[in-house]
């Protein structure tokens, strides 16, 4: 039994843990404005917001409800575009929408229509959050919304409109201030009080462990669902998205240790981070898109071994630790570039869960940076991606030499690629246009890229080439000049 | 990105926020209403295919398609998917009642695979069960033997091999060889433009529920009800009035539902027909991908020539349009494709001929333009082609050769109120081109790691289907005793705008309030024998129908209104009764009668309040045989100017800008209109960089889900889009005076490729113009360190 609230209901479900929500919503529950368009998270029209007390206070994201297990709703708040206006009214009158609906009206910023609730929640999203609104951030908020009749631009307005009208939110207190104000309905000052009266779920939702081949564990599912589409539906599901042991970024001496549930937008929002990350908002915006990065994990990016994982490139240059737990309470350690031995072939069995990784936080001597290109800059998959991380020290002729060096790249092999040869080469040398250019034919013999719908193997390693060329000039701009390497 | 560059300035948006969403009452200066729909939008209230309450006993329909693009079937194995639990029934070929055919222009398209398959992904079985679980379950269980055939892919290669759909069609005016003798600068070269997935976000689908009589009401996610019913008919080997198609809305079409809808249409029609149930299909994205024709890439060959003064004296060019696996619409969009082949241009001496290919790719179709911006991009390339090579700018040339007042086309119809210098002269007043210029070339200069371009794109598209007997439409209005009006059209509703429009007509024709409005559902039984909602034209001949409908009956009611006021006036004399702001006037002067009152009465004096009106466009008319004629009701220009920035390190770029002016006539809705500028500016944009469909050479769709083939997302548009409207009177053709705004606003988006291609060309010189969009990254990339 799943037991959430839709909106001002609750709701008991029955149906099985690994239905999507979506299913739930619109076939179980009758709600069709929560619109299909792709099911595998990429155009958002099935967007709701899911609210979850955390530290005591109301916390809502919007997340894809095509991807989104049911099992991993359990004790949350659902609120999908119906939810957005009082359910007891049934007019069509201008008089009952909310400030946001009200703003895309007013703009003309809704064509055909169907993807037009996927972005009313989610800018609605910008109501409840605990942090000030700017115009770049609601925009942001709609970063995983695609429409494909209006141009945007309409939208663009939108949200600057309701960006204006929250410029006096209380992040205190956003949820008493949305309905104080007209952004939200009255039923959202209870929910919090309701929430805490929902009995949590024990950690395994079915009974994983009891079947014959255990499933693998469900965090976020925004590849499962996108994978095993059509078996998840009826799959023991074992879901560790809601276990909070599993999730957090906390710094002990000189290390980091980060949840293998944490998601993607939790790094996002760690202060510390930040302050050892200076890039780490324009890093991170480049992978997948808000409601994603709500619901993929560390674990999750990590063990689905994609050879183009964006932060499992990114955290293979951090030389990161992953540790290991199998069903017996045992744990061990693996570097993440390590956990790597074929396509789609890791050093971890099926019932082990990653429950964390750990790196050494970057020094004054530490250099880092993160270059990813694809067809569409945001929300997409990479052609190539990578990560550098130097450590560098100070020579006797005052320059600076390269001291330690760790370098990943993705899709130009089969796996997340540490590129050993590269790293090795680069150490001892100082960061000059010349050892980068040289480094250049040591990283062509590790690679081979092939050609698929992200690109040639021709373009892939002229374009990790460039990369290369990037790091060091976004590390040391003023030392390296285009002109200089090319 | 700062804020002040997200400003889209649409500063032909007068004041936005403070138009009511229900606009004025005023039925005549209704231009600031908001889309009629919106309010439903926002709330998630308006109803799609798939948001249909289903009926009790609904099965699930699902096609298996072909696993190969070119094969023999040996064997259909359906007995294992058949014992899934849920299934209830797989149906093939053998169980089409009528005939398996759904070619609407030629009939070359059967409904189901019989022994041949033509396209990976053609429906080859359709399988019924009580849920789509269990009939997603049942078609893994399917197996095939195929013994496979060579597959084509190519259009060139298709033409090599004699694989013509119909006879190629050839366009001249005067005698091209004897031209280039004459000619001081002449080029040749090859241009490509791949396809574009349509990707409306509402993906193919339709329902039919049994209804007395044996007959079928189908609902359907098309923009051609009409084309849907006889697909139906013909399938069941019934006539057409027992097939009722109803289509409340669209999320989104762009010409992917305007004769791709019909298949799934008539495979539910089929099942609900054989199981006498109600059997429902929405599909999956993937699949819809996978099964769905898109829009046609052009492989071409240009020769253009240039007299000393750079006017263009002659232009020749070859287009190889790949079909795909059968006809569907590629017959009148290569037609299209030659009536834009030399867009905005006046030029003395043309030849273009273009090849319907015939390959095995899903059966390509209409998008969005309609084989004119592929017409249009080859022209383009031959001006930068030339331009590069004489060292001038290609604006120069543009400028040089632009449409005037009486040039003729070379499909024989004489331009009249053209308006291509009026709206490249407004561009360049307000926009200033060589200063916008001088800014690009001095940051070229300071940057080394970032290059700017810009390229101006004048667009001129012909509005009327150029299948003339299609241009008529109609439309049904009662007007209810109480005063409120109901309006069913032929026009479908997918985000154009059209019911929008449509209220707006019937409200300022009656002089009565916009509210006072409802637009029915498009449904065959109240309007028969449609055209497609599509061509741009959908508001042009339905609105014009609709005023034809609603004059009729207010001649009637001001009839009765003179009877009530004027009683010694002769019968039939109407003039001096007006309706203004639903007041009814008498010679000018206000009376105690209103809209209320004199409907009213009306009914109870046996008054008809009802009327069909109908609309067929008048003076237009094209010989095939000639291949001249005057095919278009009017033509819609523009001139927008482009900017883009490359990033030489990365090869990445960002459209900084795009700012336009656009032929509008006499805008009718605002909201409306720049939001079909806005949307084809960014849709045409897609299509020129990183929309890329892929096929291998099996004829396999790699580019097959949304995670493969990106559209525009919202940062991905320009950071400015700048609209300004030519101020004219609008045309009288037009509905309203206001000139069609569907598709023209795509085709400035060609623009792009060739701004992004002058950036590249400011970092490597070297580089050798491929005229080969969409101009993706990797080709931005390996143009700037491999040519």
């Amino acid at each position: 039994m799943t037991e959430f609230i839709l909106n001002d209901r609750t709701i008991r479900s029955d149906a099985e843990p690994g239905t999507t929500l979506l299913d739930v919503i619109r076939y179980h529950e009758h709600l069709p404005g929560t619109k299909i368009g792709c099911r595998e998270g990429d155009c958002g029209a099935c967007t709701v917001l899911v609210g979850e007390l955390k530290n005591d206070r109301m916390d809502y994201r919007s997340m894809t409800s095509c991807l989104l297990a049911l099992a991993n709703v359990h004790g949350k708040h659902i609120v999908t575009v119906e939810g957005l206006t009082d359910p007891l009214q049934h007019g069509a009158g201008v008089e009952d929408l909310s400030m946001v609906q009200q703003a895309l009206v007013n703009q003309g910023a809704t064509q055909c229509g169907i993807c037009t609730p996927g972005f009313v929640v989610s800018l609605s999203g910008c109501c409840l959050s605990h942090e000030a609104v700017t115009e770049n951030l609601a925009i942001r908020t709609i970063d995983g919304n695609i429409c494909r009749c209006t141009g945007y631009k309409s939208i663009e307005r939108a949200a600057a409109d309701v960006a204006r009208a929250l410029e006096k939110k209380d992040i205190q207190y956003p949820v008493a201030w949305s309905v104080k104000n007209g952004f939200v309905p009255a039923y959202f000052s209870d929910i919090e009080e309701r929430l805490r009266s929902i009995q949590p779920l024990g950690k395994v939702a079915a009974s994983g462990a009891m079947h014959a081949s255990p499933m693998p564990p469900l965090a976020g599912g925004t590849d499962l669902y996108v994978q095993k589409h059509d078996t998840m539906h009826h799959a023991p599901i074992r879901t560790v998205f809601n276990d909070t042991t599993l999730k957090g970024i906390r710094i002990e001496g000189d290390t980091c240790i980060i949840g293998g549930a944490t998601v993607a937008n939790d790094l996002l929002a760690s202060k510390e981070l930040h302050s050892h990350f200076p890039n780490l908002e324009k890093h991170l915006l480049l992978v997948s898109s808000t409601p994603i990065r709500n619901m993929g994990t560390l674990a999750g990016n990590f063990v689905n071994a994609s050879p183009i994982g964006d932060l499992t490139a990114f955290f293979i240059a951090l030389d990161s630790t992953i540790t290991l737990r199998a069903s017996s309470g045992e744990e061990r350690q693996v570097k993440l570039k390590d956990l790597y031995k074929g396509y789609k072939d890791l050093d971890r069995s099926p019932e082990e869960i990653l429950t964390n990784v750990r790196f050494k936080l970057p020094t004054k001597n530490t250099r880092f940076n993160f270059e990813k290109v694809s067809k569409r800059t945001y929300l997409d998959i990479a052609s190539v991606n990578t990560a550098i991380r130097l450590e560098m020290s100070r020579n006797s002729a005052g320059g600076s030499t390269i001291r330690e060096a760790f370098i990943s790249a993705g899709g130009v092999a089969p796996v997340p690629k540490f590129l050993a040869n590269t790293a090795v080469f680069l150490v001892g040398k100082e960061a000059t246009p010349e050892t980068v250019r040289n480094a250049v034919a040591v990283m062509n013999e590790e690679i081979a890229p092939i050609s698929d719908a992200r690109g040639s193997a021709d373009y892939k390693r002229l374009l990790l080439r460039q990369l290369l060329f990037a790091h060091f000039m976004e590390l040391f701009p003023e030392r390296f000049k285009l002109k200089e390497l090319v | 990105m700062k804020a002040s560059n997200r400003k889209g300035t649409s500063s032909a948006i007068p004041n936005m926020e403070a138009a009511a969403v229900k606009g004025s009452v005023n039925g005549s200066s209704t231009a600031g209403m908001k889309n009629v729909d919106s309010a439903f939008h926002v709330t998630g209230r308006s109803i799609y295919l798939d948001d249909i309450p289903v009926e009790q006993g609904t099965l699930y329909a699902l096609p298996f398609d072909a696993p190969s693009a070119h094969a023999h079937v040996k064997k259909l194995d359906i007995s294992k998917a058949s014992a899934v639990p849920g299934v209830v029934r797989i149906l093939t070929y053998k169980d089409i009642p009528g005939e398996n055919q759904i070619g609407s222009v030629i009939e070359d398209e059967p409904l189901l695979v019989e022994n041949e398959i033509h396209f990976w992904g053609m429906p080859m079985a359709l399988i019924v069960a009580i849920s789509e679980d269990a009939a997603r379950q049942a078609r893994k269980l399917i197996n095939v033997k195929l013994e496979e055939l060579p597959v084509i892919t190519d259009p060139r290669e298709a033409r090599e091999k004699g694989e013509l759909i119909i006879p190629p069609r050839r366009f001249r005016m005067g005698d091209t060889n004897k031209a280039w003798d004459a000619c001081a600068h002449v080029f040749e070269g090859r241009a490509d433009t791949n396809g574009q997935e349509h990707l409306y976000i509402e993906t193919q689908g339709a329902y039919a529920r049994i209804t007395e009589h044996g007959c079928l009401r189908v609902s359907s996610s098309t923009q051609g009800p009409n084309a849907v019913q006889i697909a139906v008919a013909r399938v069941l080997g019934i006539p057409m009035h027992k097939v009722e198609v109803d289509v409340t809305r669209l999320g989104g079409g762009f010409g992917g539902k305007e004769d791709q809808a019909s298949a799934w249409a008539a495979l539910v029609g089929l099942a609900a027909f054989v199981l006498k149930r109600p059997v429902k299909f929405s599909m999956h994205r993937m699949d819809d991908m996978r099964m769905t024709g898109k829009r046609h890439p052009y492989s071409s060959d240009f020769k253009i020539g240039f007299d000393k003064d750079l006017k263009i004296v002659a232009y020749e060019a070859t287009f190889h349009q790949n079909a795909g696996a059968s006809a569907d619409l590629s017959p009148a969009v290569m037609e299209r494709t030659l009536f834009h082949a030399t867009n905005s241009y006046f030029i003395p001496t043309v030849d273009v001929t273009a090849y319907c290919c015939r390959t095995h790719l899903p059966p390509n179709t209409a998008f969005r333009g309609f084989g004119g911006p592929q017409g249009m991009f080859v022209i383009e390339a031959a001006i930068a082609k030339a331009a590069q090579a004489l060292g001038v700018s290609a604006r120069e040339i543009q400028k040089r050769n632009l449409l005037k007042e009486g040039s003729e086309f070379p499909y024989g119809q004489i331009a009249d109120r053209v308006l291509a210098d009026e709206t490249w002269e407004l561009a360049d007043k307000t926009f200033d081109f060589d200063k916008q210029q001088a800014e690009i070339d001095a940051f070229n200069t300071k940057s080394t790691t970032h290059k700017k371009g810009m390229a101006i794109m004048p667009i001129t598209f012909g509005i009327s289907f150029t299948n003339t007997p299609m241009n008529n439409a109609r439309a049904l209005v009662h007007v209810y005793q109480d005063g409120s009006v109901g309006v069913s059209t032929g026009g479908v509703e997918m985000g154009q705008g059209l019911n929008t429009k449509m209220v707006q007509v019937a409200a300022a024709t009656f002089g009565i309030g916009v509210e006072r409005i409802k637009i029915e559902s498009t449904n065959t039984t109240r309007v028969a024998n449609t055209s497609p909602s599509a061509a741009s034209a959908t508001a042009d001949l339905n609105g014009k129908a609709l005023e034809i409908a609603c004059n009729a009956i207010l001649e009637r009611i001001k009839e009765k209104a003179s009877r009530m006021l004027n009683p010694g006036s002769s019968p039939g004399h109407t003039d001096a009764i007006t309706i203004e702001n639903e007041q009814v006037l008498n010679d000018g002067q206000a009376t105690e009668l209103d809209w209320d009152k004199l409907v009213f009465a009306c009914r109870w004096d046996r008054v008809n309040l009802s009327e069909s009106g109908h609309y067929a466009t008048p003076e237009i008319h094209f010989d095939k045989a000639k291949e001249k004629g005057h095919p278009f009701s009017y033509h819609v220009y523009g001139t927008a100017a482009v900017l883009v920035t490359v990033d030489c390190i990365r090869g990445t770029y960002v459209v900084d800008a795009v700012k336009l002016v656009h032929d509008f006539g006499k805008r009718i809705n605002d909201a409306v209109d720049i939001g079909q500028i806005e949307g084809g500016v960014v849709q045409g944009l897609g299509w020129m960089t990183m929309e890329e469909i892929v096929y291998n050479d099996k004829g396999r769709l790699l580019s097959n889900a949304l995670s493969t083939y990106k559209v525009p997302d919202i940062h991905s548009v320009p950071k400015e889009l700048r609209i300004e409207s030519l101020p004219t009177d609008g045309h009288p053709m037009a509905i309203r005076r206001g000139k069609a705004t569907g598709e023209p606003p795509l085709m400035y988006g060609i623009g792009v490729y060739f701004a992004i291609e002058n950036a590249v060309l400011a970092f490597n010189p070297k580089y050798v113009p491929k005229y080969d969009a969409p101009f993706t990254p990797e080709k931005v990339l390996m143009g700037l360190y491999r040519e």
